[in-house]
C-alpha cells in the first residue's frame, strides 16, 4: 500500500488552477486517484466479498469481482446467522441500536453545546479547570471506566435501565463535543453577544435566540460524530444493558467471533455492511455540510 | 382413596395450577457458547427448562470468556443480575460469593441428593464454599486429548500414531507431504493448554501437582520440567505453519487432512461431529497423548445470582435442578461432546472418544485441573508467557523456564 | 458567588447579577458533574485501588507499589509500552502530514471534490472492529495482497505484517491511518477554508513559492486547528484497542500488544483488577504529563493577552 504516502515536500502551486492539462493538474489528480484507491480498496473488497458464495471465496482471491451475484451471505447476515440460540441475525438488534442512538445523541449534542456556549462566552472562574479535566477524560480508556460507573450508576439507581446508558454515552462523548462547541461559540462575533446582552437578554435568552440559530453547522458535525461513535459502540451496549436491548454491534461481534467450523467471510462481510450502512448512509448524505460545519468553526481556537 | 389423599391431590393440582399461573417467568440466562455444537448443546438446556414452564432468555456473548466476564461481573455488583450465567467453576467465583452476591442452592442440592449422584466429587467440592452449594456443574471437560486426522497420515504415507512420540517421528512425512504437523491456534489459552498437556503426558501428575498446587518453584525451575520445556519448543517447530488464531479453525485444519494432529480440549469432539466425522474412521483421539491416560476434571458450571422477586428465585432453582438431570445431562453432553457429572447414568449413545473418557473417569483416572488450583491471574501469566514462547522461535526452553519459575514461585 | 465573566474584550472583570450568574452555574452542573464525578473520582478510585491487591472485586488491601514492581517486570507491558510509542509517532505523523497534504490538493479548487472527499472521510464511519476485520482480510497472505501478487508471478513477493511479529503494529498502523486521516484531513480543510483569500495574494504578489507560503506563513496560522486535531489524534491513539483485537489479538504472541489491552485483560480476563489498575494509573500519568504543559499554554497564555 505505498499509495497510502503521499509526497510531501511537493505541494502544490497555489491555490487558483488555470489551465486543465497542465502537468500540475495531471499531478494532482494522479495522486487524488491513487490514495483515493487505497481508501476506497477495503469498501470495494467488503461489497465483492459478500456478493460471493463460499466456494468462489475459498478459490478466487479477494479483489476478483463474483462470478455469480448471490444475496444469500446479506440475508444470512440480517436474518438467520445464529447468536448462541438466537437465528433471527442482525434485525434483532437493528431497532435497538436506534432506540439507543437517537436519545444519546440528543441528550449528548444538548449537554455539550450547553458545556461548550457557557465557556466560550461565560468564562467563570474555574471554567478552564473543569474544561481541562474534560479533555483529560478524552484521553481515559473506557475500560479503566467501567467499574466506577457500575458503581455511579448503582447509586444513581440507574444501572441496567435504558438512561442509565444514554447517560454513559453523554458522559464520554463530552469532552470532544465540547471541545468543538466551544471552538465554534468562539469564534462567533463578539459584538452579538455584547449587543444581546445590553438588550439584556439572560444565559438561557441569549443560547435559544441568537447562539442556537446560528450553529446548525456545528450541530451538524456534533450529530454526524456522535451517530457513528454510538451506532458503532458494542462494550457500553452490552454492559449496561440486557439482552433484549443488546444494539446491532453485539450480534455483529457474535456472528464475526463465532466461527462454526469455517469462518464465513461472505455473511461477515454482509453483517459489516449492514451494520455500517446506518453510519455510512449518514456521511455519504451529509459529507458537505459536515466540512462546511466544520469549517464554519469548530476548529478556531 | 380416602378424604385425607382426594384433599391433598386437589391440593397438589391447585399447586400446579398456581405453578401455571405464574408460568411465564423468564429467566436471563448468560454464557458463551456461540459455536456450532456449543450453541446446539445450549439449546438442549433451554428445550428442557421451557418444558418446565418458564423461559429461557438466551443472553450469549461471543468471543469466550474474557470478553463475557466482565459484563457478567458488571450485571452482578451494579445491582441488575441475570437469572443464570455460565462461568468455569474453581476459584473464579470465590469473590462474588464471599459478596453475598450469588444464590445459595444448598437446599435443592440436598433435596435431590446431588452429593450422591455427582461424580467425581470434586465437582461439586468445586462449587461449595463454607460447606454451601452455590453452582451447578453441567459437564465435565478435559483438556488431555490429542486428535488426529486420519487422511492427513494416509497422505503422508505413515500409520496413524498411538502416542506423542510415534507422533513426532511421524511428524517429518507430514511435513514432507505438504502437512502442518501440529495445528495450533495462536492463542495464549490454547498454548498454555496444550502445554499443561504436554506437562501431564510427559512429567506425570505427580510433578503438575507439585508445582501447579504446591507451587513448588524449585520443582518448576527443575530438570523435569526442562524436559517438558524442551519437548514444547519441538512442538513449536511443528506448529509453526498453522496461521490460524480460533481453536476450531485449527480443528478445522485437522478435519480436512490439512494438518495431522491437534491438541485440544474434549470440545474439539463436537466441531468433528458437526463435520459429520466418525471416531475411529476419520480421526483418532488420544487421551493424555497415548502416554498417561488420564483426563482433568475441569468443565463449565451455572451461577445464580441473588434476584429480589421470589418467582424468579423459584424459576433458578427450577433451572439448577433440570441442568442436573439425568435426561438433561445426556442430552446436552452428548451435544457438547463433553462428559455427564452423573455416575448414575447410562451413556450408550456416546461415541468412540467420549467412551474413552467415561472409562478411564470410572478408572478414576482422574486429576485436578488448572482451574481449581490457580487463579485467573497466575494463569494469565501463564498465558502470556506461553504465547510469547510458542511465537517466538528464537525464545529458548531455558528462557521460558526460568520465567516459568517465576510466575509459579510469585503464585498464590 | 465569587463567579464573574471576563469575556474576551470586555475591559477588567465586572460585577454579575444573581440570576445569570445562577443560570450559567446551572448550565455548567452537568459539565462539573461528569468532570469532578466521573473524570477526577473514577481516576482517583483507580489510582487508589492500584495500591491495592483486589482480584474480582475491588477491595482495600493495600499493597503498596508491588502491582507496579511487577507491571514493569513483565515483558508483555513492555513490548506495549514500545508499540503504542512507534504507533504514537507514526500515527500522529502520519496523520497530520496526510491529513494535511490531502485537504491542501483539495483545496486547489478542483472539480469531484465532494467525491474525493467522500472516498476519504467514509472510513470513519467505520467501527474499529470493522475496519480491523476488514485489513486484517487484505493483509491475510492467503487471501489478499500477497495471494494476489503472487498470482501475478512474483512468487517470491512477501506482503504479511499481520503475521510477521516484527512489523505487526505496523500492519495496524495501515488500518488505523485508513480510518481516521479523513477526519483529520476534514478538520485541515476546514482550517485551511479560514485562511483569508489575502494572504495568497499577497504572498503571490512577493512570489514566494506556494509550499513556503504553506509552511511558513499558512500553518502558523492554523495553529488552533492543529491543537484541536492534536488532542483528538492522541486521544485515539492513548486508547487503541478494538483495532488490535480485531485485526491481531495482540499477536503474533505478544508483537501487538498495547497499553489498553494489558489494561483490560489484567482486569478482567486475569481478574487482577489491582494489576490493571496500576497499568492504566501508568497511563494516566503519561497523558498528565502532555496535558498539563498544553493546559497551561492553552489557557496561561490567553489569560494575558
Amino acid at each position: 500500500m505505498t499509495e497510502s504516502v503521499a509526497p510531501v515536500g511537493r505541494g502544490p502551486n497555489g491555490p487558483k488552477p488555470r489551465r486543465v492539462f497542465s502537468r500540475r493538474n495531471i499531478f494532482l489528480y494522479g495522486i487524488l486517484g491513487l490514495v483515493a484507491c487505497y481508501y476506497a480498496l477495503p469498501l470495494y473488497v467488503m461489497v465483492v466479498t459478500s456478493l460471493k458464495g463460499m466456494p468462489e471465496i475459498r478459490m478466487g482471491n479477494i479483489f476478483s469481482p463474483p462470478v455469480e451475484v448471490t444475496f444469500q451471505p446479506w440475508v444470512k447476515a440480517w436474518a438467520e446467522a445464529c447468536t448462541g440460540l438466537n437465528c433471527d441475525g442482525l434485525s434483532r438488534g437493528f431497532w435497538n441500536s436506534v432506540m439507543i442512538t437517537v436519545p444519546s445523541v440528543v441528550l449528548s449534542i444538548a449537554i455539550a453545546s450547553v458545556n461548550g456556549y457557557a465557556l466560550a462566552n461565560w468564562r467563570f472562574k474555574g471554567a478552564n479547570v473543569f474544561f481541562t479535566i474534560l479533555i483529560f477524560g478524552a484521553f481515559i480508556p473506557y475500560q479503566v471506566m467501567i467499574y466506577p460507573l457500575v458503581i455511579i450508576l448503582r447509586e444513581m439507581g440507574l444501572y441496567g435501565s435504558f438512561w442509565g446508558l444514554v447517560l454513559v454515552h453523554s458522559v464520554f462523548g463530552m469532552p470532544i463535543l465540547t471541545l468543538l462547541f466551544r471552538n465554534y461559540f468562539s469564534s462567533l462575533p463578539e459584538e452579538l453577544f455584547k449587543a444581546a446582552r445590553v438588550d439584556g437578554a439572560g444565559f438561557w435568552g441569549i443560547f435559544l435566540k441568537i447562539m442556537l440559530p446560528m450553529s446548525v453547522p456545528i450541530f451538524v458535525v456534533a450529530m454526524i460524530l456522535q451517530i457513528t461513535g454510538i451506532w458503532n459502540d458494542f462494550l457500553f451496549g452490552v454492559i449496561y444493558t440486557k439482552p433484549a436491548n443488546y444494539p446491532m454491534t453485539v450480534q455483529l461481534n457474535n456472528i464475526v467471533n463465532s466461527v462454526q467450523g469455517v469462518k464465513e467471510y461472505n455473511v461477515n462481510m454482509a453483517a459489516t455492511m449492514i451494520t455500517a450502512l446506518v453510519p455510512l448512509t449518514v456521511y455519504f448524505i451529509s459529507g458537505r455540510l459536515f466540512v462546511r460545519g466544520i469549517a464554519a468553526g469548530a476548529v478556531k481556537g | 382413596m380416602n378424604l385425607k389423599t382426594t384433599f391433598s391431590v386437589a391440593a397438589v393440582v391447585a399447586a400446579s395450577c398456581a405453578a401455571g399461573g405464574a408460568q411465564a417467568t423468564e429467566l436471563e440466562v448468560t454464557h458463551w457458547w456461540t459455536s456450532g455444537g456449543e450453541a446446539a448443546a445450549a439449546a438442549e438446556l433451554a428445550k428442557a427448562f421451557n418444558a418446565t414452564g418458564n423461559t429461557w432468555v438466551d443472553g450469549a456473548i461471543a468471543g469466550s470468556g474474557g470478553v463475557a466476564r466482565p459484563i457478567i461481573v458488571s450485571r452482578i455488583i451494579g445491582g441488575d443480575p441475570m437469572g443464570a450465567t455460565q462461568l468455569n467453576h474453581g476459584r473464579q467465583a470465590e469473590e462474588l460469593i464471599e459478596a453475598g452476591l450469588l444464590q445459595d442452592l444448598t437446599e435443592v442440592a440436598e433435596a435431590e441428593g446431588w452429593a450422591d449422584f455427582v461424580n467425581p466429587t470434586s465437582l461439586l467440592d468445586s462449587c461449595t464454599l463454607d460447606g454451601k452449594i452455590y453452582c451447578v456443574p453441567v459437564n465435565i471437560h478435559s483438556w488431555e486429548w490429542m486428535w488426529l486426522s486420519h487422511q492427513a497420515f494416509e497422505d503422508a504415507g505413515v500409520d496413524v500414531p498411538a502416542d506423542w512420540n510415534e507422533f513426532v517421528a511421524a511428524a517429518p512425512a507430514l511435513q514432507e507431504a505438504g502437512k502442518v504437523p501440529l495445528a495450533m491456534g495462536g492463542q495464549g489459552w490454547q498454548q498454555n493448554g496444550a502445554f499443561g498437556v504436554l506437562t501431564y503426558a510427559i512429567g506425570g501428575v505427580d510433578l503438575w501437582s507439585q508445582i501447579n498446587a504446591d507451587k513448588d518453584a524449585e520443582a518448576a525451575a527443575g530438570p523435569e520440567m526442562g524436559k517438558i520445556f524442551e519437548a514444547a519448543a519441538a512442538a513449536r517447530e511443528l506448529a509453526k505453519d498453522s496461521n490460524v488464531q480460533d481453536w476450531n479453525q485449527a480443528t478445522n485444519l485437522v478435519i480436512t487432512g490439512q494438518a495431522g494432529a491437534q491438541i485440544m480440549g474434549d470440545w474439539a469432539q463436537g466441531e468433528f461431529q458437526v463435520a459429520g466425522q466418525v471416531a475411529g474412521e476419520d480421526y483418532t483421539c488420544l487421551p493424555g497423548l497415548g502416554l498417561n491416560e488420564i483426563i482433568s476434571t475441569g468443565g463449565d458450571a451455572f451461577y445464580f445470582p441473588k434476584l429480589d422477586d421470589p418467582a424468579k428465585t423459584e424459576a433458578q432453582l427450577k433451572l439448577a435442578s433440570t441442568m442436573i438431570s439425568k435426561q438433561v445431562q445426556v442430552a446436552f453432553n452428548l451435544k457438547k461432546g463433553s462428559l455427564p457429572v452423573r455416575g448414575d447414568i447410562d451413556l450408550s449413545a456416546a461415541n468412540d472418544c467420549m467412551k474413552k473418557g467415561l472409562e478411564i473417569l470410572a478408572a478414576g483416572g482422574i486429576v485436578p485441573t488448572g482451574d481449581n488450583v490457580l487463579t485467573a491471574d497466575t494463569t494469565g501469566q501463564m498465558e502470556d508467557l506461553q504465547t510469547e514462547f510458542w511465537s517466538d522461535l528464537s525464545m529458548t526452553a531455558e528462557e521460558a523456564q526460568a520465567r516459568y519459575a517465576d510466575i509459579i514461585s510469585d503464585a498464590d | 458567588m465569587n463567579h464573574q465573566i471576563t469575556h474576551k474584550g470586555a475591559q477588567g472583570r465586572r460585577p454579575f447579577r444573581p440570576l445569570r450568574n445562577l443560570n450559567a452555574k446551572i448550565a455548567a452542573i452537568p459539565m462539573i458533574l461528569t468532570a469532578m464525578v466521573v473524570f477526577v473520582g473514577g481516576t482517583i478510585w483507580t489510582v487508589v485501588y492500584s495500591f491495592t491487591n483486589s482480584r474480582l472485586l475491588p477491595r482495600e488491601q493495600f499493597v503498596g507499589l508491588k502491582q507496579y514492581e511487577r507491571l514493569w517486570g513483565t515483558s508483555r507491558w513492555q513490548v506495549s509500552i514500545e508499540n503504542l510509542l512507534i504507533f504514537g509517532v507514526c500515527s500522529l505523523v502520519l496523520s497530520l502530514v496526510i491529513g494535511f497534504v490531502l485537504a491542501a490538493l483539495l483545496d486547489q479548487k478542483i472539480r469531484f471534490e465532494d467525491t474525493f472527499r467522500t472516498i476519504f472521510l467514509y472510513p470513519f464511519a467505520m467501527s474499529f472492529i470493522v475496519t480491523g476485520l476488514v485489513w486484517q482480510w487484505i493483509l491475510n497472505p492467503r487471501l489478499g495482497v500477497q495471494n494476489v501478487v503472487r498470482d501475478l508471478g512474483w512468487d517470491s513477493f512477501v506482503f504479511d505484517p499481520l503475521n510477521n511479529a516484527d512489523i505487526a503494529i505496523y500492519g495496524i498502523l495501515i488500518a488505523a491511518i485508513w480510518q481516521g486521516t479523513g477526519f483529520i484531513m476534514c478538520l485541515m480543510l476546514a482550517g485551511l477554508r479560514g485562511i483569508d483569500e489575502d494572504i495568497w495574494k499577497a504572498a503571490r504578489v512577493d512570489g514566494i513559492p506556494a509550499w513556503k507560503t504553506y509552511i511558513f506563513i499558512v500553518i502558523p496560522m492554523m495553529r488552533p486547528v492543529f491543537i484541536t486535531t492534536l488532542v483528538i489524534i492522541a486521544a485515539g491513539i492513548v486508547k487503541v484497542y478494538d483495532l488490535v483485537v480485531a485485526q491481531t489479538s495482540g499477536g503474533p504472541g505478544i508483537a501487538s500488544e498495547v497499553p489498553a489491552k494489558y489494561v483490560y485483560e489484567k482486569m478482567f480476563q486475569s481478574q487482577n483488577l489491582a494489576q490493571g489498575f496500576a497499568a492504566s494509573t501508568m497511563m494516566l500519568l503519561a497523558v498528565l504529563i502532555v496535558l498539563i504543559p498544553w493546559a497551561y499554554l492553552e489557557f496561561g497564555g490567553r489569560r494575558r493577552d
